[in-house]
């Protein structure tokens, strides 16, 4: 058994007392929730906080409200996300890319908030004390160099949440709060292309709730490659969105790719491209080769970097064709294990 | 019969499901210590300095062991005692452990792990076996055939050069077959104590408790007679538990220097470096037919990258070669081996050891050889398998074969013949067969004993104890011990208990390894109880005035079968028994048939009995991705009898999981990093999230069919059902990949970018295939010169065994 390292436990009763908590602690405290992907960093000795504050008795971190649209508890489980009607009949992206996170015990534990805030993962980096004192450790944690490219100035670890790329085609927001203050902003500025630094979270704050516009006329998918059924997590994910009008047209979309970077990356080109344009298959050809573009997958995670750039666009087609209607039970069975 | 045959819950099956059956980690006994070991760092070293008195006088440290405390070397094989419990002088692979520290908790210990100061001077690296044949030096170990080869194996079974000449067609094909480990879901655990009379227990998550005791009474220096080792039930083994270990070795030493228990429980990544896994295989063969199908001769030649010891390696080299006539009729055949040190963890048996690298070869090979020559593959095979009660070309005695029905039972079942070369582009089946041992017929050290003895003590109250030296390791052997003395008895087989691995009241069977408990325990039990029988019916005779050979035992009683009302309970004759004959204990022993192998190395493949089975795969393949889908797998085994079928299909259903995860995505693979900046040479993905095995989620339909036909050689005339039905999967996989999309996947694992990369060698106008592209030059001594049967031979070698060159030590034990 690999064991946890010693921290005190605080177990705040609402978001102002673990923002006090946090504030006092002066960067040695850090949040958790579900602890699905601290608690295991913690014991690979990847963190080692002296202070964790829990999260899971603060109950104004667990409502759900209607407001424009639907704000999200960032303290919900992902499994309470995936059982919310709201979410399935409106936010399908959100409820497919929910559903797939993982396994559902740890779904059962792991949170929406979590989620969001996961560390990005790199092969070089996901494993125990012993493996990274090997090989001298990596950038990321105790060492000075990244193995994924040695020349590389920066961090090239993968983001590697579900929820973000589903939430940011879905136009989402999300609110921060702490001792000093709240401050509401677009989900896409929470992340910088950066492993070390991927959150523009500061270390105080809480992310508290994740804000949904309307739905309107939007649908939205979610495709996620991975090896198994289960557990993974992805290697490449497709978040789209589109609002089509009366005759087919896509009058406004966003097409998010997962794990090809250390952030979410929108594809504004390919988003543009589709504006304006029935689904039909050419434009559902070009708008995946313009969104496959940008997407820089590394060898740090499952499968090989040039097959995982080369399906990029057999992805993002999938997905596209999902959202015009076309029958994708199929391949969603054979990709993903499991019909959304 | 009763019992025999019909489904049942197996008899451990509440504690299991209850939670209650108590494995080596949930062993707490009082004042119990804890154990970390400190692993290198570096693939290949040696150690200049190792200071630890930092880690010794943390507090709460008890005990801080060395290499120096081990000077005595062990090894599962007498031919390969070549590791000791801690590194003395070098490091061989990242991940050989260096120190031990014992301290009051594990979290203590860990910590002090870090205080252990070591400095190594880095030696050359071999991370692979073109790497290890190229330089001889440095030597990972002072022995072997030479420089950093373990092994070499030549042996020549008639003139296969000549049958090639008179071949109609040759076919010389590479493959290679990537390694893989176990991944029991139970970590290996011990603890160590030492009893009251200061003797050493040690319980420990083991396949083969009589092994572990044979190597810590030698690395222990201690009378075997005052070690007792209890083979806790093993959250599965599948082989990677059939090696003493390090840390069972270490935690033993620690419990008797500080008279207080010691545990260890090695994390999931101590668990990958202890591996004893899949050898990774690189493999040429050549293979001789007539226009119709016939093999006239066959020519494998093996490259296994073995790791960093011995292991069972010389076996499993022996292995790659061994089980291929036993198939199919091959009229002259020559099998060269060679196994390599290379410094990474070392490989070892794996669930079918050995064999499945050449069988995944060999099926592939006949697929294609099905193809040149316009035969369905499923009617090949049926043209060319082993005839019954065969002596083949290298010597292995076959029983029954029940290879043929399993070809036509899997064959209507997936209504091949509809299917194959007729679904659509992108959709395919693949048929593949195979062969198992039920046992291996010789022991791992020389020996004339029995394999495996059984003990009754039967009891006044109606009650049975089986003791055996079996392991139950998840597949059900206790099962089988108790399902043969009921059967025998007349009696339920919740009123017999079993008592296994445990060296102190067991009497010794060699282990729960190469599929050999059902058929070696089954005799033994049934031997024990029909001599147990034997008395009670002889003085029920007497009390119930009837001849003994009418007495019939079933439904806990005994009567006679020509006047059913003259009867008496079973615990009745037990007492009547015990009042004529005084207490009532019985033994049964099973020893396996001579073999007809005398040459050297003609150890290695011989079985008192073969299992045979045949499986289909149905692959969706997308030819943009390379996405696969396995949907449906059919599978036929050749079971002989299935003393419990619900048992059999378990074990056949595991058999076509792992081969799944074998063939299409576990890899035990290792990084090096860029030399100018490191000398890391460390396993990829340690852990159970990276290291890729298939889900539930994953699982296709698995229809199973049990061919049935009794063995007269097996108990009830049962073979082994644990490895056999895991071999045919992989090389079908591959057989139905070509079906789907028309590419070769020449290796395992077949992944989406393999396919992808040979349909593009396809476009491209290249061979439509992705493997391996030669075999290295490999020094093959002279052949050993074995003539097969039919032409006269007697099993020996008519050229003298190779002897080592001067110079080179042979390591004995």
């Amino acid at each position: 058994m690999m064991r946890l390292p010693h921290f005190v436990f605080r177990a705040p009763r609402s978001v102002t007392e673990a923002a006090d908590l946090l504030a006092r602690a002066e960067g040695d405290a850090t949040l958790v929730a579900g602890g699905t992907d601290l608690l295991p960093n913690m014991k690979r000795r990847q963190q080692t906080p002296g202070t964790l504050v829990g999260l899971r008795r603060v109950g104004e971190l667990r409502t759900i409200a209607n407001g424009d649209g639907v704000s999200l508890g960032a303290g919900l489980t992902l499994t309470e996300v995936v059982r919310e009607p709201r979410v399935r009949e409106r936010y399908g992206a959100l409820w497919q890319a929910a559903s797939q996170i993982a396994t559902p015990q740890l779904r059962n534990m792991g949170t929406l908030g979590g989620n969001l805030c996961l560390d990005t993962r790199c092969n070089y980096y996901d494993q125990n004390y012993e493996w990274r004192k090997a090989i001298d450790f990596c950038m990321k944690k105790d060492g000075d160099i990244c193995w994924v490219a040695t020349s590389s100035p920066r961090c090239l670890a993968v983001s590697s949440t579900d929820t973000a790329p589903a939430l940011l085609a879905l136009g989402a927001d999300v609110t921060l709060v702490s001792a000093n203050g709240t401050r509401r902003i677009p989900l896409g500025d929470l992340y910088r292309n950066d492993g070390i630094h991927y959150l523009t979270r500061r270390p105080a704050e809480i992310l508290t709730a994740v804000h949904l516009p309307h739905a309107d006329r939007w649908h939205s998918t979610y495709w996620k490659l991975r090896r198994r059924g289960a557990f993974d997590f992805p290697v490449l994910s497709v978040a789209a969105a589109v609002r089509v009008n009366g005759d087919g047209v896509v009058e406004d979309a966003r097409i998010v790719l997962g794990a090809v970077a250390s952030r979410p990356l929108e594809t504004a080109a390919a988003s543009a491209h589709l504006t304006g344009r029935p689904l039909s298959d050419d434009t559902i050809a070009e708008t995946a080769d313009l969104a496959a573009r940008p997407a820089r997958p590394m060898d740090n995670t499952d499968f090989s970097l040039v097959w995982r750039k080369r399906v990029t666009r057999q992805f993002v087609a999938y997905a596209l064709r999902e959202l015009r209607g076309d029958d994708m039970r199929d391949v969603r069975l054979r990709t993903s294990r499991m019909l959304l | 019969m009763n019992i025999i045959g019909r489904p049942r819950r197996r008899v451990d099956g509440r504690a299991k499901v209850t939670g209650q059956t108590i494995f080596a980690d949930d062993l707490m006994l009082p004042r119990t210590v804890h154990c970390k070991l400190l692993r290198s760092t570096l693939p290949h070293a040696r150690i200049v300095r190792l200071d630890v008195s930092r880690a010794a006088a943390h507090p709460g440290v008890h005990l801080v062991l060395t290499g120096r405390d081990f000077p005595i070397p062990y090894g599962i094989l007498p031919v390969s005692q070549d590791e000791h419990a801690l590194a003395v002088d070098r490091v061989r692979f990242t991940g050989d452990p260096v120190a031990a520290v014992i301290a009051r908790d594990e979290l203590t210990a860990f910590e002090a792990l870090d205080l252990v100061d070591v400095e190594y001077e880095p030696l050359r690296t071999f991370a692979t076996p073109d790497e290890s044949l190229a330089h001889d030096a440095p030597r990972i170990h002072e022995y072997g055939d030479r420089g950093n080869i373990h092994k070499l194996v030549s042996l020549a079974f008639g003139d296969v050069d000549a049958a090639f000449r008179a071949a109609d067609r040759v076919f010389e094909d590479t493959f290679f077959y990537q390694g893989s480990t176990h991944l029991p879901i139970e970590q290996h655990a011990a603890v160590a104590a030492r009893d009251p009379d200061g003797k050493l227990v040690l319980w420990s998550s083991t396949q083969t408790p009589h092994y572990v005791h044979r190597a810590l009474a030698k690395a222990l220096a201690m009378p075997a007679a005052h070690i007792r080792v209890i083979a806790t039930p093993n959250g599965g083994g599948f082989g990677g538990k059939s090696d003493p270990f390090n840390h069972e070795i270490v935690v033993a030493k620690a419990a008797l220097l500080l008279d207080r228990p010691v545990k260890i429980c090695l994390t999931r990544e101590e668990v990958f470096y202890c591996h004893r896994g899949r050898h990774p295989v690189l493999m040429k063969l050549r293979t001789g037919v007539t226009r119709d199908g016939a093999i006239v001769g066959m020519d494998v030649q093996t490259l296994l990258d073995g790791g960093a010891y011995g292991s069972y390696g010389v076996a499993s080299t022996f292995y790659t070669g061994a089980l291929q006539t036993v198939t199919y009729h091959i009229p002259a055949y020559r099998f060269q081996g060679c196994r390599v040190f290379t410094n990474k963890p070392p490989c070892g048996p794996k669930r079918g050891h050995g064999t499945p690298q050449t069988r995944f070869g060999q099926e592939i090979q006949l697929d294609k050889i099905a193809e040149a020559l316009a035969i369905d593959p499923a009617d090949l095979r049926l043209r060319i398998v082993e005839q019954p009660e065969t002596l083949t070309a290298n010597y292995l005695r076959v029983g029954t074969i029940g290879l043929e029905e399993c070809i036509r039972r899997v064959t209507r079942a997936a209504d091949w013949s509809a299917r194959h070369r007729r679904l659509p582009y992108g959709r395919g089946v693949g048929l593949a067969c195979s062969s198992y041992l039920s046992g291996a017929g010789l022991p791992i050290y020389w020996n004339d004993m029995p394999h495996s003895g059984v003990q009754l003590k039967l009891d006044r109250s109606g009650g049975v104890t089986a003791f055996c030296g079996a392991t139950e390791i998840g597949q059900g052997s206790d099962d089988v011990l108790v399902a043969c003395v009921a059967e025998v008895l007349g009696i339920d087989p919740l009123d017999v208990r079993a008592v296994t691995g445990d060296t102190d009241l067991t009497p010794v069977d060699l282990g729960s390894y190469s599929s050999r408990v059902t058929l070696m325990m089954g005799n033994a039990a049934i031997q024990a109880a029909e001599r147990a029988r034997d008395l009670l019916a002889e003085a029920a005779s007497r009390k119930l005035g009837a001849p003994k050979a009418r007495l019939v035992f079933a439904d806990r009683r005994v009567f006679d079968t020509e006047n059913p009302g003259v009867a008496m309970t079973f615990a009745e004759a037990v007492c009547a028994a015990e009042a004529a004959f005084g207490t009532i204990g019985t033994t049964g022993s099973y020893t396996p048939p001579r073999s007809a192998a005398r040459f050297k190395g003609g150890g290695v493949g011989p079985s008192p009995a073969y299992s045979y089975s045949a499986a289909i795969v149905e692959a969706e393949v997308d030819p943009e991705t390379g996405w696969i889908h396995v949907p449906r797998v059919w599978i036929a085994h050749d079971i002989g009898r299935a003393l419990n079928p619900t048992l059999v299909r378990g074990q056949v259903e595991g058999s076509v999981y792992m081969a799944l995860g074998e063939a299409l995505m576990e890899e035990q693979t290792f990084r090096r990093l860029p030399a100018r900046l490191s000398h890391a040479l460390v396993h990829k993905f340690p852990s159970m999230l990276e290291y890729k095995s298939p889900t539930t989620l994953d699982m296709p339909e698995v229809f199973t069919e049990l061919v049935e036909h009794p063995d007269p050689r097996g108990p009830f005339g049962a073979k082994e059902v644990g490895q056999g039905p895991l071999l045919p999967v992989m090389p079908a996989v591959a057989n139905a990949v070509y079906d789907a999309i028309g590419v070769r996947i020449d290796e395992v694992p077949i992944t989406p970018e393999k396919i992808v990369k040979a349909l593009e060698a396809k476009a491209a106008g290249k061979p439509a295939r992705y493997g391996p592209a030669r075999f290295p030059d490999v020094p093959w001594p002279e052949a050993l010169q074995v003539p097969p049967p039919w032409e006269g031979g007697d099993g020996t070698a008519t050229n003298p065994a190779r002897t080592p060159k001067a110079g080179q030590e042979v390591v004995r034990s």
